[in-house]
């Protein structure tokens, strides 16, 4: 009965913060490296939101007598070819990934929960063609379809985020849309059709807050993957035209040349996309395995 | 069985579809359009061409589904992807010269990938919970989280730095020197298969775990057999067939990742054709390898579909 009672708070909107805080607690209690993961995350956060205030130099300072320096106290994370401070360089980074990742991890969940709740919702020959389209779209690479949109519609942030969206988001609604179909068979949503009510009462009120668990997580590790292809992206040149300072741009064109000078420049934003990206994939997985009403009380 | 195959290739017929009505509308998408870009870059592609006969060569004053009908019959009867526009060179010549290369770099991380990964699945399950089995799921969740252009880059820089020693890029295939082309493809190939084996591993671990509880297990066990035959023998050939679809899923991730690192290690594959093409506005040729990419993924996951079967004599296709 536990669980029963477990979702009766979850759904009960005036103590719905007290849940929240419960949630948190259990997180911290049972899931110690997902917690990890959620401190990081709020720090990337943080760090992105406030990178203006935080970062000691500007973006793109210039400072010819500081060329190619090595870590130090002054700059941490040392100096890059043309004396930029790479310290506050990747705190702007951070900024950019927060912005498209959560941009695109949002818009793409939004595509992925309208598309598989129609599609699972519905059913039928809509759906049919639905998924015959969903397949089409899967099989082709993340990176060749970005590169393919970047190049007729130029780099720039609106495209990427765009595209992102548009890339993760339909794949996405695969998860959400088998998510539909269990709950769908449900006796409330029976009872539901069974009063008359309209489609889209259905869908808001009765199946879109039970799928609201792994929408949950499909946000969270999408924010992760959304940052890792938008840096290869600006790796191979086509992300964010510089001089914005994406992580993966750093790795990639003329920084690239000066890392037999100073290997730093090849380590600092490669550390910070795999600390965050890694911290959001432990996050996300502790999520999943408490919200997920399989794995309740399963231990 | 035959009904079997001859149902999914009816089934693959519209998603074929679907997918070349994806890469027409996408390359279509160009702000202005094709003929604008043709006559203010220098002009080869245009020559002394004007834009009426440049729209009238291209098709460009048809509508649209009648260019997306030509288009499509020229590539399915002819087998024709167009020229591109720089080189004047047929583009699925091209095509063909670039695609044995980023397929071996993609089977060659496959290969990597399952070494890697079957044999530290079967052992973090076998061991679930010691140290072992925590050091090989970290392992695993930290594989997924490092970017493998930033592994790339650093296997460039730093043995330059500290031995004066960087890899070979200067391009021999496979069927000039095959010895010299694996060195040159094995350090791409590890990187990729590395981060491949992170979620194979999982699945390994996860169906291992499932496979270690089964009451056939514990009877083999009962028996007094080794560990290794019944680890081997009854428990991970069923686990493993899972792990089989997933290397189908992992298909587009493969030849994705084998973009970036061609990019890198300066492999001629398709990558690097894509990524030339982009640099030069080559659109038929980004068209064919978009397209080929697409195809070629849907065709790996067939042929894993398929070979469920001889894998697992309870799957009875009907």
């Amino acid at each position: 009965m536990a669980s029963v009672a477990d979702t009766a708070v979850v759904t009960a909107s005036p103590r719905r913060h007290g849940a929240f805080v419960r949630f948190v607690i259990r997180l911290f209690r049972e899931k110690p490296l997902g917690a990890a993961g959620a401190v990081i995350f709020v720090l990337f956060l943080f760090c992105g939101l406030f990178a203006d205030v935080l970062a000691p130099y500007g973006m793109n300072q210039i400072s010819p007598l500081n060329r190619l320096k090595p870590p130090s106290w002054q700059h941490p994370f040392g100096t890059d070819n043309l004396g930029r401070d790479m310290f506050s360089r990747c705190l702007y980074g951070a900024q950019l990934s927060v912005i498209i990742g959560f941009c695109a991890a949002g818009l793409a969940t939004i595509i992925s929960v309208v598309l598989g709740i129609l599609t699972g919702y519905l059913g039928g020959k809509f759906d049919l063609v639905a998924q015959r389209f969903v397949d089409a779209w899967m099989s082709f690479p993340d990176l060749i379809i970005l590169i393919v949109v970047v190049s007729v519609l130029g780099p720039g942030m609106p495209q990427i985020i765009g595209t992102l969206a548009l890339l993760f988001g339909i794949a996405g609604s695969r998860i959400i849309r088998s998510a539909v179909v269990s709950v769908r068979e449900n006796m409330y949503v029976h009872a539901a059709q069974s009063t008359g009510a309209s489609t889209f009462r259905i869908l808001w009120r009765h199946i879109l807050p039970n799928v609201m668990p792994p929408v949950i997580v499909l946000f969270t590790t999408r924010v992760g993957v959304v940052i890792l292809v938008e840096s290869g992206l600006s790796f191979l040149g086509l992300g964010v035209p510089p001089p914005a300072p994406t992580w993966g741009g750093m790795l990639s064109g003329a920084g690239r040349t000066f890392m037999y000078q100073g290997p730093w420049l090849a380590l600092a934003p490669g550390l910070c996309l795999t600390v965050v990206v890694y911290a959001t994939n432990m996050f996300g997985d502790a999520l999943r395995d408490l919200l997920d009403p399989r794995m309740r009380g399963s231990r | 069985m035959q009904a079997y195959i001859a149902r999914r290739l009816l089934a693959l017929i519209p998603t074929l579809f679907f997918a070349s009505v994806i890469v027409f509308v996408t390359v279509r998408l160009i702000p202005g359009d094709i003929i604008d870009l043709m006559l203010s870059s220098n002009d080869i592609a245009a020559g002394k061409k004007s834009r009426e006969q440049l729209e009238a060569a291209l098709g460009l004053d048809q509508p649209m589904y009648t260019q997306y009908f030509r288009w499509i019959y020229a590539i399915l009867i002819e087998g024709d992807f167009g020229k591109s526009l720089w080189q004047n060179s047929p583009v699925s010549e091209e095509l063909l010269t670039r695609l044995p290369i980023t397929f071996e770099l993609g089977f060659l991380a496959l290969l990597v990938a399952l070494a890697v990964a079957i044999p530290i699945g079967v052992y973090s399950a076998i061991r679930q919970d010691t140290p072992g089995d925590y050091i090989a799921r970290s392992f695993s969740i930290l594989m997924l989280a490092v970017p493998s252009f930033w592994l790339g880059t650093m296997v460039m820089v730093f043995p330059a730095i500290w031995w004066g020693w960087s890899p070979d890029v200067k391009f021999v295939p496979f069927s000039q020197d095959p010895l010299r082309n694996l060195g040159q493809m094995a350090i791409p190939a590890i990187i990729l298969g590395c981060a491949l084996s992170a979620v194979t591993m999982r699945l390994t671990r996860t169906m291992m775990l499932e496979v270690l509880r089964q009451d056939y297990v514990r009877t083999a066990w009962a028996k007094g057999l080794d560990e290794k035959l019944v680890v081997v023998r009854h428990a991970l050939r069923n686990a493993l067939i899972p792990v089989v679809t997933l290397i189908g899923l992992q298909a587009p991730l493969l030849i994705g990742g084998a973009v970036i690192l061609e990019q890198i290690f300066v492999i001629p594959g398709m990558g690097l054709l894509l990524i030339d093409a982009v640099s030069q506005r080559d659109y038929p040729i980004i068209t064919g390898v978009f397209l080929i990419v697409g195809v070629a993924v849907m065709l790996i996951n067939l042929i894993v579909d398929l070979s469920y079967g001889l894998l697992d004599p309870k799957v009875r296709y009907r």
